[in-house]
């Protein structure tokens, strides 16, 4: 009997430590990335902050109507929103993601037209906010009608794809930590989108960060917007749960 | 010719012998151990030292996935890398190192490589016959 207790003890122990061992892409990045990260005077996706903050106020569309006007201040209602997205969207019957609602506000509410994916303007509304999420823990949205979205996320992160024929599960959980070409091959946790990607020289979405992935191993990408994309967000802002926002990060 | 290799490579996984690998050469022309270094160091068409490291000081940046190339000579016979180059499932279903010289069972490829093999059947040849060289241990 003692024995059993001291089991079920060690095993209620190790629970909450093994969810500590996940490791956020910052960890994996040298002092440098990481003060440009941590000095919001450094790191260049305040700029797109800032860009998002005057593009809060600013009216567009026939309505007139700014998204100040229905949700004041991006600190009030915007807080922990990207820490719990994707979420169901009851009229379009369909998960989205944060750029999908800034777009869905915008047709329904402002009577404008939709913003292109990887848009300046439109990662800037979703940068500033994503940053009213910064340092609270990723909550996903308890939604069922998200289960099946989860579960066809998970299913893409373990099918291998493309020439090379890898999936995403065998570089970023079973060789998480090693090396490709030099580089570390991190967790995959979408901690801090919209990203300010070294590489890049710029802003970019998640999508954008699969869509280099998918090309690598020599996969056709699906198109930007694809409910593929959602699904694996979904997926993976779950598999990160508990995990700290960081928007917006900075990588390599 | 490729099915003759698709078809050689099921027989050996069915029949247990994958021990023996692919022990004829996939073309008449024998492999060229110089072009089979550059395909090896090239990243873009080998792409080998993305996973493997190896005795290659010229090329910065090699991965730590794989096994060190380094003697891999005295490991391997010809047969044995020619089936692990061909197609590395037959002797581990769920290795990460690439089919490189076989279609079966991909899925979403890029149009850009759609029903093309990474290397073709002299690439293969010309890299077995490269790492057949590379017989000096590991330090």
């Amino acid at each position: 009997m003692t024995k059993v207790c001291t089991t079920a003890l060690v095993i209620l122990m190790a629970g909450p430590a093994q969810s500590d061992d996940r490791r956020s892409g910052f960890e994996f990045m040298g002092p440098t990335t990481q003060s440009m990260q941590t000095d919001d005077m450094a790191n260049p996706g305040m700029l797109a902050v800032l860009a998002g903050e005057r593009l809060w106020n600013e009216p567009a569309g026939l309505s007139e109507q700014s998204c100040q006007t229905c949700h004041g201040d991006p600190e009030g209602e915007m807080r922990g929103v990207a820490a719990r997205y994707p979420a169901f969207d009851e009229v379009a019957g369909t998960a989205v993601d944060i750029s999908g609602r800034v777009n869905l506000c915008r047709t329904r509410h402002q009577r404008a037209d939709p913003l292109p994916h990887e848009n300046a303007d439109l990662l800037a509304l979703v940068t500033l906010i994503g940053l009213q999420s910064r340092g609270l823990p990723i909550q996903p949205d308890p939604d069922p009608r998200l289960t099946e979205w989860r579960a066809r996320g998970e299913a893409y992160y373990e099918t291998r794809v493309g020439q090379l024929n890898l999936s995403c599960a065998q570089c970023h959980d079973e060789n998480a930590g090693g090396h490709l070409g030099g580089a570390p091959i991190p967790e995959a946790h979408p901690t801090g989108y919209p990203i300010y990607r070294l590489e890049w020289q710029a802003m970019g979405s998640l999508q954008r960060r699969l869509r280099g992935c998918f090309t690598g191993v020599r996969s056709e990408p699906w198109p930007y917007g694809s409910d593929g994309y959602i699904a694996l967000e979904a997926y993976l802002m779950q598999r990160a749960a508990g995990m700290t926002m960081e928007t917006p990060a900075v990588r390599p | 010719m490729w099915g003759k290799v698709a078809l050689a490579a099921a027989v050996l996984t069915a029949s247990g012998a994958v021990a023996q690998g692919l022990p004829d050469p996939l073309t008449d022309t024998p492999g060229d151990p110089t072009r089979g270094r550059a395909v090896v160091v090239d990243r873009q068409l080998g792409l080998c030292l993305l996973c493997h490291t190896g005795p290659f000081p010229e090329v910065p940046f090699h991965g730590d996935l794989a096994p060190d190339l380094t003697g891999v000579g005295t490991r391997l016979s010809p047969a044995e890398m020619r089936l692990r180059l061909v197609d590395s499932r037959a002797v581990n279903a769920e290795s990460i190192m690439p089919p490189y010289h076989s279609l079966d069972g991909l899925t979403r490829v890029a149009a850009l490589w759609e029903g093309k093999t990474i290397l073709d059947a002299q690439q293969v040849e010309d890299v077995v016959a490269f790492l057949t060289t590379l017989t000096e241990e590991p330090e």
